[in-house]
């Protein structure tokens, strides 16, 4: 039997001199390099994903980065990055990263509340713990994935939060990572959140950059929640430079009676991959992923989600709305596992997308796979234009055709957002929304003049 | 005043004519009934007069105070004060019906260079003029006709046009759906707004919706065209005989 190895690509080779270098500083007691050597083999043997593969196939990694960026070593907090934190309007704990490396100079880490306890990713890849390479590693179902394991081997830092069990957090906490934009970069960050039994949380995700310069961004984020817990999950990705490229992993465990639920909004954020992978460890639990794509000029937005129910008894809700302009492409690929034993479980998969033009497109693809025989599970996936009759409708009444296409597209994605439990989130999440609207809504008047 | 010459009518993407050479005037305070058959083009005609683009008009014109709107978008011919009661209101889900009621007025009071209305304003009116059509408050915080019964969708129709002033109603059958009372309800609520510098439109296959809407004029409409204008009488002798005596017998 002959074995191809398959050519490298100069991006492929890049990234294995950077490994090869970078290896010995990148942060990490001994359990730790060993995960990043195994890693690092792991993506060896794969290169990048590329479009032959079943879960890859609209995103292709392999010509989408022709060249890899340097890799981003220190924080280059500019001007930029400080106007954009002082702009932003969110309450509670700030973790701030800059261009993946943790800042505590622009981070609460003062007056934390009872039961929160927040360090770097980079302090606790060398302090020892035991659990740290379980941890890091979440489901099972990730385990195969190129994206994250070139996470594992080059991640130099993020937050590593703790949660107490019992914990309820009244405000949010909030991770926001800024690329400086300053130059052309890799990012590799990886932030976890332990949160205990009973515990109740609101953790915010923001990726936004505050320069011009296009990145390279690999993110994750690992949860693993206890037994009735409620953690909400919200991430904004915004402000990117349109040649920016982007995966984000976001990988969760959680307990059994607890609820789960994630949202994500995205726009302007050039192209772009989140991947879920998801693992019911515990029965009678609830877990949402859900989420809003608005796409325009050569955008590139892909959600691929794989739900793994291990246990008897679990619901999941899926729920994604893209709104698609210009030359932009949506992708949903949404897998929901019911393993033999998970009888009782409920599933619900919705990917909808309304196309605003023709040279928009959106490729569906919602998977079931089901082997137990006591399930409901359903999905729908539609595709379409805005509706002609309700558009008319609201003309007759006086809108002016973009504002009352504004008003059907921002019902369309409200569908999604009113999952937000959080008033304040929910309205911040609106306010995105509906400024990109807005523009949308001002050049289209403009070029109807 | 609304004026129709020779409107010829087919549907855009098929070869399909149904308005063949209609021509109607409302004059400012005239309220014009038209009757005739399913099909014979009645919600086609009140279409094309709102400005649906299904629609490719072959021939003819439609003025309003003298002026061709057949080149507006629907927007605009809404702002120069055409009002179309839909025979099938649309739902819209997630758009709340006070959110899509002050866009609505504001939009038109854009469109003829007003200031746009103060939300305390604005709600005064919607008040008011919900009492007077018995709509419950609730469902103004509802999402637009999402769920609304066909008589609350009717209703909701009426509010509309009393919030919008609009100087040419088109009422298509805004009698179906409607119990004893809400027909009652929705005849006052028209009837208050008649007024010598407004006309209407209404469309209707029944006779007691005219008992309480009295008309001045009432057209019969067949294949696409007005064969027969007459007085109110007109309305009570087809009820009887039906319109076999127009080549389109039951
Ligand atoms: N978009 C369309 N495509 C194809 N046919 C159409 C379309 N719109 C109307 N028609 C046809 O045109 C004719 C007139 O329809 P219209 O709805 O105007 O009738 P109407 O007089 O309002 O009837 P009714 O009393 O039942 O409401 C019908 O034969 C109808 O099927
Ligand atoms: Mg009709």
């Amino acid at each position: 039997m002959s074995v191809v190895t398959p050519l490298k690509t100069a991006a492929e080779q890049a990234l294995s001199a950077q490994f090869a270098a970078a290896k010995a500083e990148l942060p990490g007691a001994l359990p730790v390099r060993k995960l990043r050597e195994d890693a690092f083999a792991g993506f060896e043997v794969k290169g990048l994903p590329h479009r032959r593969l079943e879960t890859w196939r609209y995103t292709d990694l392999r010509s989408l980065l022709r060249e890899a960026r340097p890799l981003a070593a220190t924080a280059t907090v500019t001007d930029g990055v400080r106007a954009r934190l002082a702009a932003l309007a969110l309450d509670g704990v700030r973790l701030v990263l800059v261009d993946g490396v943790f800042v505590p100079e622009l981070s609460t880490l003062e007056g934390l509340p009872e039961g929160l306890a927040v360090h770097s990713l980079a302090d606790a890849l060398v302090s020892g713990r035991e659990d740290i390479a379980r941890v890091l590693s979440g489901p099972g179902v990730a385990d195969a994935d190129a994206g994250l394991m070139l996470n594992t081997a080059l991640m130099r830092d993020g937050v590593f939060i703790e949660i107490a069990a019992g914990t309820e957090l009244d405000a949010p906490v909030a991770i926001i990572s800024l690329a400086s934009g300053e130059d052309e970069r890799a990012i590799f960050h990886r932030s976890v959140v332990l949160a205990g039994p009973s515990v109740k949380a609101t953790i915010i995700e923001i990726s936004e950059s505050a320069g011009t310069a296009a990145s390279q961004i690999n993110g994750a984020i690992v949860f693993e929640t206890g037994d009735e817990s409620d953690v909400q999950h919200l991430r904004m990705v915004t402000r990117h430079a349109p040649e920016t490229v982007q995966v984000q992993s976001l990988l969760a465990t959680v307990g059994a009676q607890a609820n789960f639920e994630s949202f994500a909004l995205v726009l302007n954020a050039g192209t772009l991959r989140q991947q879920y992978f998801v693992r019911y460890a515990g029965e009678h639990t609830n877990i949402g992923l859900r989420g809003v794509n608005l796409l325009g000029g050569s955008e590139h937005s892909d959600v691929t989600l794989v739900m793994d129910h291990e246990v008897p008894n679990g619901t999941s809700r899926e729920m994604f709305k893209s709104i698609i302009g210009g030359e932009g492409t949506g992708v949903f690929q949404g897998k929901v596992i019911v393993r033999q034993h998970a009888q009782k479980t409920d599933g619900s998969m919705k990917s909808n997308a309304l196309l605003l033009n023709d040279g928009a497109s959106m490729f569906n693809k919602p998977e079931l796979e089901i082997f137990a025989d006591d399930v409901v599970c359903g999905h729908g996936a539609t595709v379409a234009q805005i509706d002609g009759e309700q558009l008319f409708y609201l003309m007759a009444r006086g809108l002016p055709r973009p504002q009352a296409e504004a008003l059907v597209l921002q019902a369309f994605a409200g569908e999604a957002v009113e999952f937000v439990q959080d008033e304040a989130l929910r309205a911040l999440v609106m306010t995105e929304i509906e400024a990109w609207l807005s523009l949308r809504e001002a050049s289209s008047v403009v070029s109807a003049i | 005043m609304l004026e129709i010459r020779n409107l010829v009518v087919k549907i855009a993407d098929e070869d399909k004519q149904i308005l063949n050479g209609l021509n109607l005037t409302v004059n400012d305070g005239e309220v014009a009934a038209i009757m005739g058959p399913n099909g014979s083009g009645k919600s086609t005609l009140s279409y094309v007069i709102a400005g649906k683009e299904d629609y490719e008009v072959l021939d003819g014109e439609i003025l309003l105070n003298g002026e061709n709107v057949l080149e507006m978008e629907a927007d605009a011919r809404a702002a120069a004060g055409i009002f179309l009661a839909f025979q099938y209101p649309l739902e819209i889900p997630g758009v709340a019906t006070m959110t899509f009621l002050k866009a609505a007025m504001n939009a038109q009071r854009k469109a003829r260079g007003e200031a746009e209305l103060l939300t305390p304003d604005f709600i005064k009116q919607v008040n008011a003029a919900a009492d007077a059509l018995s709509i419950d408050k609730a469902m103004l915080r509802r999402p637009l006709n999402v769920g609304f019964s066909g008589g609350e969708k009717k209703r909701m129709e009426i509010l509309q046009m009393a919030l919008l002033q609009p100087s040419m109603c088109i009422l298509d059958e805004t009698d179906s759906g409607l119990d004893i009372d809400a027909l009652r309800i929705v005849a006052e609520g028209v009837n208050a707004l008649r007024d010598k510098s407004r006309g209407f439109l209404v469309i209707t296959h029944y006779q007691r919706l005219l008992d309480h809407i009295i008309p001045d004029t009432v057209h019969v409409m067949s294949k696409g065209r007005i064969v027969k204008t007459g007085g109110k009488e007109l309305a009570l002798e087809l009820e009887k005989s039906g319109y076999a005596a127009y080549g389109e017998a039951a």
